[in-house]
């Protein structure tokens, strides 16, 4: 069976990139890795987008990628699953090598929200991750779906803002230590807890940022010499799409399903992980997905917070890029960077705080209201 | 939101009308030719119940575009009284009196005005049971 192997990487900081197109990002982000593998082509190109052609009025993405890349005649796919655009574009590539169809593939995550410049314009382009006739019509914003979910969860579970909070502390912490991330700034419970709602119980502080990036890696069948990083696992599932549909709101089945799928393939168990990278999109987001991985019980999320487990010296170093929080959440981008950072960690040559050591990191990529998630477990040599 | 794709799914919108599966029992408040639970076919319409309770809500500050006259609002994730869940608007409630648990009814309500293709669209909304 053929092994994949990560064997470049490369990633843009996490900006409003004013002066750059949408195809210019990714062709960026893409040059890099290629250096980075010290490769000059690829036998495809996957690209991982959600809005290019709500945002950016492009859509065709992956062949203008290609084109500004100077790679003329590679194939290329545009890849879309919301906000896991990332990752669904990271396991079509893996498929394709593991197939033996491709030995070398490049796989670019890219979003430049910044074309877009009204707060509403995003916020409707964002909500396309909605059930448009059920959700949307109804004037649900896709931060409104997060936040019935985190007001059932606090109401359940009795957590407090400040609770929340500490989620937020801990990503911009990480992220004042990532030169690639979008807010490198510390911010205090005060500030946390001051925020404007943007839905209530949502605040501002609980919300990944609006910017503009791309990241990318080189998938390749041929184990390098040097620390060969393995994808050995990918897990994916889909959930029921809408919200209301779900029996249990509080726990994200198909990040739960996904997990074992890739925790499986793998052959890995919870305790095996030395790191994750979740998708904290929004803070109750980051708590959920630790409970799917299955990290902590359903309702003990939270708990993991307080005891300061998620810390880079905790138990389970989480988002030690910052998170999506503060190292940024280019919406098709961001589960590329999950994977890319975690790739430097076992590298040796991390972007943020560097861990002793670590041999297993695990990526978590949630789609829309995590109806569409990915799982993806990397090991070091 | 297109003339087409606003017509398909009146009997929702005006009637709050469903779909249940005949053959495993599973209901939605969606329109449906076919199970989302199942994949069977064999499916027929019904009318959900017109009460129910909130379940969870929010109370949006940063709407869309197309729904800024209306900040802030309430959206409810409602349990209708045959335990199917359903999201809507929630009006006539100052949004610091809304709490989980409180009893609501469906009203019908104009919901949006489309600017570019002039459709007025229309639907439920859920208001407290006095």
């Amino acid at each position: 069976m053929v092994s994949v192997y990560i064997t470049g990487v490369g990633m843009t900081k996490i900006d409003k990139h004013w002066d750059m197109t949408v195809s210019e990002l990714a062709s960026e982000a893409l040059r890099i890795a290629l250096n980075d593998a010290e490769i000059e082509n690829v036998d495809a190109v996957f690209v991982g987008n959600m809005l290019s052609g709500i945002v950016n009025s492009q859509e065709n993405l992956a062949s203008l990628v290609v084109s500004y890349a100077g790679l003329y005649g590679t194939p290329a796919f545009k890849v879309e699953a919301a906000c896991a655009s990332g990752a669904a574009a990271i396991a079509s590539a893996f498929i394709s090598v593991k197939s033996g169809m491709f030995k070398n593939v490049a796989v670019v995550g890219v979003e430049k929200m910044s074309d877009e410049t009204s707060v509403e314009g995003i916020t409707k382009a964002l909500a396309t991750a909605t059930d448009s006739e059920y959700e949307f019509y109804h004037g649900v914003s896709f931060t409104a779906l997060n936040a019935l979910i985190m007001q059932r969860y606090s109401y359940e579970f009795n957590v407090k803002p400040e609770d929340y909070g500490l989620w937020s502390i801990q990503m911009h912490k990480n992220a004042t230590m990532n030169p690639y991330a979008q807010l490198r700034f510390e911010i205090t419970m005060e500030k946390y807890l001051s925020s404007q709602w943007i839905s209530k119980p949502i605040r501002f502080m609980d919300c990944s940022p609006v910017g503009d990036g791309a990241a990318a890696l080189i998938l390749s069948s041929k184990k390098p010499e040097n620390r060969p990083i393995e994808i050995a696992g990918i897990g994916m599932a889909t959930d029921k799409f809408q919200s209301f549909l779900r029996e249990d709101l509080l726990t994200l089945a198909a990040a739960k399903m996904a997990a074992k799928r890739a925790y499986d393939m793998a052959n890995i168990r919870p305790e095996d992980i030395d790191m994750v990278e979740v998708h904290d999109a929004f803070t109750i987001m980051g708590v959920l997905s630790l409970e799917a991985l299955g990290l902590a019980e359903k309702g003990k999320g939270i708990e993991l917070l307080k005891n300061g487990d998620i810390k880079p010296d905790g138990t389970i170093p989480t988002n030690l890029s910052g998170g999506l929080k503060a190292r940024g959440h280019p919406v098709g981008a961001t589960g590329v960077y999950q994977v890319a950072e975690l790739a430097l960690q076992l590298r040796g040559t991390p972007v943020g705080v560097k861990l002793d050591n670590p041999n297993i990191g695990v990526a978590l990529n949630l789609g829309g209201l995590a109806s569409n998630c990915y799982v993806t477990v990397l090991k070091g040599g | 939101m297109s003339a087409p794709k606003y017509w398909r799914i009146i009997p929702h919108y005006y009637r709050l009308e469903g779909t249940i599966c005949k053959n495993c029992g599973y209901k939605t408040p969606l329109i449906r030719k076919r199970c989302p639970n199942c994949g069977s076919d064999d499916v027929e319409r019904f009318r959900l119940p017109r009460e129910g309770e909130v379940y969870s809500y929010t109370v949006i500050y940063s709407p869309p575009e197309g729904f800024e006259r209306h900040n802030p609002y309430i959206i409810g994730l409602i349990k209708l009284k045959d335990g199917t869940k359903i999201l809507g608007q929630i009006v006539d409630v100052d949004p610091e009196e809304v709490r989980i648990g409180l009893r609501v009814r469906m009203t019908f309500r104009r919901i949006a005005v489309d600017g570019k293709s002039g459709i007025i669209q229309y639907g439920y909304k859920f208001k407290p049971v006095k």
